[in-house]
């Protein structure tokens, strides 16, 4: 998440045998091979965009966690451990297990009961049309950006490490995504997804088993490290933010807990589609709930393989790394290089394939999670209610429709939804699937050509990273502030969004053309990028949720009968039944909250 | 776990299990391969780490394949 795309001096880190490419080979058959297979069970729109709601609690919690996997967040976050050191650790444990812990737990009932095909249309299903459309236009927009970008970094760093043509790793993987999730839909992505999470950890972790082997265990990785940067604090999670210049990132604890623990990683984890969408594809509610908690589990361990990694950099490469615009001044390595590092260090061929299999496979679940997540949004949330809209009037015009079907049409008249209560528009389900299976096509295309756009920018994945967040933070407000208080209203859940959007937009453009205003801001002068971020987060989060509110409080409720199903207080939660201690949800989620606790006081 | 596709005739984690057998067959011949061929610049070759990983994943693999196989319903 921290990887800039100047990283254009090309140096060729890595060699490969005969055997890795025959590894990376079988990779990218068996992914296309799923697809084929499953082209047969994508015949509906409930089969191709919510996998038939058929995802035990195991396949949706590794899928919803592979979503994120992605490349950048693997390489990104052992660049941001070398750079800020076991500070990036908070980025899981503050910042997405107690989240997604929350998600399966509390928010997860209510997604999954008022039966949605999206975030976006739990909005329209809560707020009303003006809200989806702005939270749909938003996101299908970051979708396609953000993995055109990751296409573009991901392509990048293969020519650095293996000299690959840079053309030649987006057309190839972008193709080998396009067919696989075209053919067998959000199911094909989601048993693509269980397959790369495998593959990921399969790979990876044998760098940092093997760093551990070669400092002598983590007392010797801290030695070193204190050894290497005296007076610096590399491996302390809390004792160095008390003050804004005790630790490497300047940032303080409420930066941490607020900016990051509550709004960032609550309103990324619990609302954004890219990773709701295969918790929403959950064979029942309890495999609903679970499957987040089961993310968490594995979540807890990631900076093993993330985190680690950059903090063995720290120890035993004979050699600094500095930051992207030095490196490329001096042609030096850069904090984007550890892991690559890293895996040249320790893997031998096979193990050097299976580790940059496990890099292109994080690529691809990423990628197909945005690309699965666009095709749902635009089919359902932009194009049906848009589209259909006006072929009903037309229809209407030509007196095809009868003016009460009319009515009952998105937009039309009152608030519908895809709940099963909704007449069905003039066109076919077949209709449906056959539109999700283009505007894949097309999303992929889109991000083809955003890849290429954003080579001739050097900071561009800055500006996307920026844009990203300017939406999540108020996201998160808006949704909870919906599920949880039955007297926001539709004009209430519309402003908040738009104006904690806008103020997330107005800090960012304050801070870039007078950087004075960070110390207003992010509290302190000292704050880098991504102390910023957070602090960022934190306003719009703020101004979301008091927008709400006095919107909210100004405007006349919705009748509770028309909030059954989507509100905490107005929706009956369905009796678990006869369940035994060790199956229900909270069990789980309290043993998760537990290792975070224990690890937190280990690592203080 | 078992039926994780349910129109389906074999289990994702059965295909699992196959791609890992397969993959630890070949990073355990790589592994067993370097033994008279050491690469050059790799740390900790002398553990072999790629005949103990190998190993594993070959292990696990097998395990996945008969714990998933496919059965006639």
């Amino acid at each position: 998440m921290t990887m800039t795309l100047a990283m254009a001096v090309p140096v060729r880190l890595l060699n490969l045998h005969p055997v890795d490419w025959v590894i990376i080979g079988v990779y990218f058959l068996a992914t296309l091979g799923l697809g084929f297979y499953l082209k047969r069970f994508a015949k509906t729109g409930e089969d191709f965009f919510l996998a038939g709601r058929q995802m035990t609690a195991w396949v949706a919690g590794l899928s919803f966690l592979a979503a994120n996997l992605s490349s950048l967040e693997l390489m990104g976050w052992a660049a941001a451990s070398y750079e800020y050191g076991i500070l990036a650790t908070h980025w899981y444990w503050i910042g997405a297990v107690p989240a997604m812990l929350f998600l399966g737990v509390v928010m997860m009932p209510f997604y999954y009961i008022s039966k949605t095909h999206s975030v976006p249309g739990y909005l329209q299903l809560r707020y009303g049309e003006p809200t989806r459309m702005l939270s749909a236009v938003c996101f299908a927009i970051m979708t396609v950006l953000v993995s055109g970008v990751n296409m573009y970094a991901m392509a990048l760093v293969m020519k650095i490490m293996l000299g690959w043509n840079i053309s030649f790793s987006i057309w190839v993987s972008a193709i080998t995504v396009a067919i696989y999730v075209a053919l067998g839909g959000l199911r094909s992505a989601i048993f693509n997804e269980v397959l790369q999470f495998m593959l990921i950890w399969a790979g990876a972790i044998v760098i940092s088993v093997l760093g551990l082997i070669d400092v002598g265990g983590w007392g010797g990785l801290v030695a070193r490290i204190h050894a290497e940067f005296p007076g610096q604090d590399y491996t302390h999670l809390w004792r160095g933010l008390g003050s804004f210049t005790a630790n490497p990132m300047g940032v303080n604890w409420t930066g941490i807990v607020f900016g990051l623990g509550l709004i960032t990683s609550f309103g990324y984890w619990t609302t954004d589609f890219l990773v709701v969408q295969r918790v929403l594809a959950a064979k029942d509610l309890r495999s609903a709930q679970m499957a987040p908690i089961i993310a968490a589990g594995f979540k807890f361990f990631v900076p093993f393989i993330v985190v680690l990694p950059g903090l063995l950099g720290l120890a035993v490469l004979p050699y600094h790394l500095v930051g992207q615009t030095q490196a490329s001044a001096t042609g030096a390595y850069s904090f984007n290089e550890v892991l690559p590092l890293m895996l040249a260090r320790y893997c031998g061929p096979g193990l050097l394939g299976l580790g940059i299999t496990a890099l292109i496979a994080g690529f691809m679940s990423g990628m197909a999670g945005n690309v699965s997540a666009f095709a749902t949004v635009w089919t359902y949330d932009l194009y049906r209610p848009l589209i259909e809209r006006r072929a009903a009037r037309r229809g209407l015009i030509r007196g095809q429709l009868s003016a009460a079907a009319a009515a009952d049409l998105p937009g039309t008249g009152d608030i519908v939804g895809f709940s099963g209560s909704v007449p069905e528009p003039p066109r076919s389900d077949k209709h449906y699937v056959s539109m999700g299976r283009w505007s894949t096509i097309v999303g992929v295309l889109v991000s083809i050509g955003t890849a290429y756009f954003v080579m001739q920018f050097a900071s561009i994945m800055d500006y996307v990273q920026a844009l990203f967040s300017f939406f999540i933070a108020p996201l998160f407000g808006t949704v909870i502030l919906g599920m949880l208080w039955k007297r926001t209203t539709g004009a209430g859940g519309f402003w908040g969004l738009l104006t904690g959007t806008c103020t997330s937009v107005s800090m960012w453009l304050a801070i870039k053309y007078n950087p004075a205003a960070l110390a207003y801001v992010a509290f302190s002068s000292h704050a880098q990028a991504m102390a910023a971020n957070l602090y960022q987060a934190l306003w719009s989060g703020v101004v979301c949720v008091l927008v709400t509110v006095l919107v909210s409080l100004a405007t006349p409720p919705r009748p509770e009968a028309e909030l059954t199903g989507l509100v905490y207080g107005c929706t009956l939660l369905p009796d678990e039944g006869e369940m035994k201690l060790y199956q229900r949800p909270w069990f789980w989620a309290a043993i998760v909250f537990t290792m975070l606790f224990i690890g937190n006081l280990i690592l203080w | 776990m078992a039926a994780e596709m349910h129109h389906s005739h074999f289990s994702i984690w059965f295909y699992i299990g196959a791609l890992l057998t397969l993959y630890g067959a070949l990073i355990l011949g790589a592994g067993i391969w370097q033994i008279s061929h050491p690469p050059a610049g790799v740390v900790l070759q002398h553990l072999h780490a790629g005949i103990w990983w190998g190993g594993f994943l070959l292990a696990a693999g097998l395990i996945y394949l008969a714990a998933f196989r496919p059965r006639r319903s």
